[in-house]
């Protein structure tokens, strides 16, 4: 297994690469001036001029792309233009709270998601069945946003229960943090949630038919152990791939959602980079998360193998 | 049993918790969030609203937009206008204990001047030297007469520090700054808050009724609505002219506007590059007659609600320095068609681009069938804030629809836009007797002839036309009842001196 997993990161080094010239390049393109629209209302040439001599903007692309490689090596991620922090500084504030919201999103995804999937298979084509897909149907159209604000008019404004927006850190102070966090993670969990419940009961689906399983109800096992031990391990083989692929879109629905909530984490820092033209921001957090996205399908790989001894032979 | 006692203690605490601390703590939700809080280097308005609690500057700005004390008490003009003496305010500390005096506004300046990530260098552009002619006494010596000095001081180029945490942090001033407000800095975290406390040995302290002060950037303006009406907010500052209505109509808030210093205007490409050499950009008949064709009133009420006021110059009706000979025009399709047929044209195809915000885009949608018309075929070009930035800086525009903060001196709405070789004439217009009217009235000390400079380059600018003004923004805030004393300030900065909370 450990080489296994040192094959799959001396893979992933290669992969790295290419996103961050595709981010660097990507990023030039992108019309608009950094200098200029950190200067907004002042725009002294000289300072202008200083400031892209500090940032090197004014190098060739080429250098610019191999001095930041160079910088990334050592630890080094550059420093945000607009607030003149380390990016990898900011990048480690802004992770955690990013990460808290991710997992307590999946798990509202899963708690709804799994168990509402296998009921779906176990009872398909009943009104069970029926429901259930409205439901999913349902979470997956509704748009974040209209979710979001929706909720804070409902639970914050009318009903007083919890924040309406903002962020504690769990450390600090974790009843406030879960309060401030329940919302978006409900929103951003939810939307998921259909997604895995689609999944969950068309891979229960294929499995309940298997030979395997009537050879178990053959055996007189009670529905219940059928299900859960049998037929649900089995069918959670393509759930386990779907949750390291739902990873990305996590990240991506983190930014309407940190948005909406005014919750200060990986997602809003990355549109307020962008529309700042803050570049090194953006080049750091768009390794970070590609970095993030191989060891999740890593994991998702890993997870696979223990969920099926077949598997380990090919090892 | 013990264990359920402890869970339904831990969720009374909770919910107990979920209710807003009966402490006088103020949370003001603000636009965005503020860049590096360091006064030599920052550049945003929300930057300038948190430097108003934390940082006091040698003159402020009163209600009625004139210069008055602060950290300096009085000053005097000599030599023709090339030397301010400013006599500074005794017994006032920085937050870190150390004494404010004459070399502590050397240092600042100075700071400001040199330090190579300064913003503040072209305002203070005019200032040969400054030195202390006693201990609470500066002396700025100037390069040439600069009236506008006074109107820079009032700002963060004005903002004293401590030159001992200063000369620690260096360019990482804004880390930690100190200064000498009635509140001082306590924390950041980016994009999230800014809380600042009471400073006890502040000068005026008797004026200071909040023991603590929170800034939250919150961009939308609905999230900063629910979060004022749950009770998490007590002040949200610029909030949207369609949301004006619902905050009068609710029992628990209050609403306040007040017209800013700034403009909202087109830029038509004069001379900006090859987009330049267009019917428009050639011919001020067309340019008139664009302007004509717009009813700025009517923008006013559909598009701000009637917060923001119709205007046709730099400075708002409102101001000292606008030109009563040249009103507000009224909206004249005949007259506009006419001009356009003096141009030779019938009808013309133009681009205009503008910022992508809901605000902007009504706006133009309503301009675009307004002009329509008159004969002018506008094709929208709604572009990111950045991009359209950099698009009106390099020349790659026909027109290009802006806004301006506005300044307190009217050289600041005016003089840095329309001179040959002023700093943002993205235009490119360059008209020798309006840069010598303007370039005299930022020299002379007497109000009389500036303001017949200003009225004279406005007649010569409204004729030329290469800025379409259209109006002036509102500075619109939504107040919890329990927040008192609070009053908008013209220059849209939160002023919470005097302001205490239920």
């Amino acid at each position: 297994m450990p080489v296994y997993i040192g094959k799959r990161l001396l893979v992933a080094i290669p992969t790295l690469l290419i996103i961050s010239i595709f981010v660097f390049s990507l990023q030039k393109l992108l019309p608009g001036d950094p200098i200029l629209a950190m200067a907004g209302e002042e725009r002294d040439p000289a300072t202008l001029e200083f400031l892209r001599a500090k940032y090197h903007l004014n190098d060739p692309i080429i250098l610019q792309y191999f001095a930041w490689l160079g910088g990334i090596l050592v630890g080094d991620f550059g420093i945000s233009l607009r607030t003149n922090q380390p990016v990898l500084e900011l990048i480690g504030q802004k992770l955690p709270v990013t990460i808290q919201l991710a997992v307590m999103a999946m798990f509202f995804a899963m708690v709804i998601g799994i168990p509402i999937g296998i009921l779906a298979a176990v009872k398909k084509n009943t009104w069970v069945d029926y429901v259930a897909n409205i439901v999913a149907l349902t979470g997956l159209s509704i748009p974040n946003f209209w979710l979001g604000i929706m909720l804070i008019l409902l639970v914050s404004v009318k009903l007083g229960w919890l924040p309406a927006s903002g962020y504690e850190s769990i450390f600090v102070d974790p009843v406030r943090s879960l309060q401030t966090m329940v919302m978006p993670a409900f929103v951003l969990g939810n939307a998921l949630a259909a997604t895995l419940m689609r999944h969950t009961r068309s891979a229960m689906v294929g499995v309940m038919s298997a030979d395997y399983i009537r050879t178990a109800r053959a055996k007189g096992l009670s529905p219940r152990e059928i299900i859960l031990s049998h037929s649900f391990r089995n069918a959670l083989l393509p759930v386990v791939t779907l949750l390291a692929l739902l990873f990305g879109e996590l990240l991506a629905g983190a930014v309407l959602t940190e948005q909406i909530f005014t919750i200060p984490g990986f997602g809003k820092m990355t549109v307020d980079a962008v529309f700042n033209r803050d570049y090194a921001v953006v080049q750091g957090i768009v390794l970070c998360t590609a970095v993030g996205f191989i060891l999740m399908n890593l994991l998702a790989d890993v997870a696979y193998v223990l969920l099926n001894p077949r598997l380990r032979a090919t090892l | 049993m013990k264990r359920m006692t402890r869970l339904t203690s831990t969720l009374l605490a909770g919910v107990l918790l979920a209710f807003p601390a009966l402490s006088s703590e103020l949370r003001i939700g603000l636009n965005d969030d503020a860049d590096v809080l360091d006064p030599a280097q920052s550049r945003t308005f929300v930057g300038r609203i948190v430097y108003t609690a934390m940082c006091d500057k040698l003159v402020d700005i009163s209600q009625d937009m004139k210069i008055v004390p602060q950290l300096a008490t009085e000053w005097a003009w000599s030599e023709g206008g090339k030397v301010l003496t400013m006599k500074l305010r005794q017994g006032v500390k920085f937050h870190d204990e150390t004494p404010f005096n004459a070399e502590a506004v050397v240092y600042t300046i100075q700071r400001n001047m040199t330090l190579p990530e300064s913003r503040r260098k072209s305002e203070l552009s005019s200032v040969e030297k400054v030195e202390a002619s006693g201990e609470y006494e500066v002396k700025f010596t100037l390069k040439s007469p600069d009236v506008t000095l006074l109107a820079q001081l009032s700002d963060r180029a004005g903002a004293i520090v401590s030159p001992k945490a200063a000369k620690e942090l260096g360019a990482n001033f804004g880390s930690h700054p100190v200064c000498a407000g009635p509140f001082k800095f306590v924390e950041r975290i980016q994009q999230d808050r800014i809380v600042l406390e009471k400073f006890a040995d502040y000068w005026d302290k008797d004026k200071v009724l909040v023991d603590k002060v929170t800034y939250l950037p919150i961009p939308d303006t609905t999230v900063k609505l629910a979060n004022l009406r749950s009770g998490d907010l007590d002040i949200a500052e610029r909030i949207s002219p369609s949301d004006a209505e619902s905050v009068k109509n609710d029992p628990a808030l209050t609403y306040a506007d007040v017209i800013g210093p700034g403009y909202m205007a087109m830029y038509v490409n004069i001379a900006n590059g090859a987009r330049a050499d267009n019917p428009l950009g050639k011919d001020k008949r067309l340019r008139q007659a664009f302007s004509l064709a717009i009813d700025r009133e009517a923008i006013s009420q559909i598009v701000f609600e009637g917060t923001a006021m119709a205007g046709n110059q730099p400075f708002p009706p409102s101001s000292p320095w606008f030109d009563k000979d040249i009103p507000v025009p009224a909206r004249d399709i005949e007259k506009a068609k006419q001009l356009m047929k003096e141009a030779g044209h019938e009808t013309l195809d133009i681009e205009l681009q503008h910022a992508n915000n809901t605000t902007q885009t009504q706006m133009m949608q309503v301009i675009q069938s307004m002009v329509a018309e008159a004969g002018f075929n506008v094709t929208l070009k709604a572009t990111e804030f950045a991009t359209l930035l950099d698009e009106q800086t390099r020349g790659n525009y026909q027109i290009s629809r802006s806004d301006w903060s506005g300044r307190i001196d009217p050289d600041g709405n005016i003089h840095q836009f329309i001179t040959c070789k002023g700093g943002i004439n993205d235009v490119k217009y360059c008209n020798p007797e309006v840069d010598k009217l303007l370039n005299e009235a930022r020299t002379s000390t007497d109000e009389a002839v500036r303001k017949h400079n200003y009225d004279a380059a406005a007649a010569i600018l409204n004729d030329d036309m290469p800025i379409i003004y259209l109006g002036h923004q509102p500075y619109a805030y939504a107040i919890s009842k329990k927040v008192s004393g609070f009053a908008p300030s013209p220059d849209g900065m939160i002023r919470l001196l005097g302001v205490a909370k239920k």
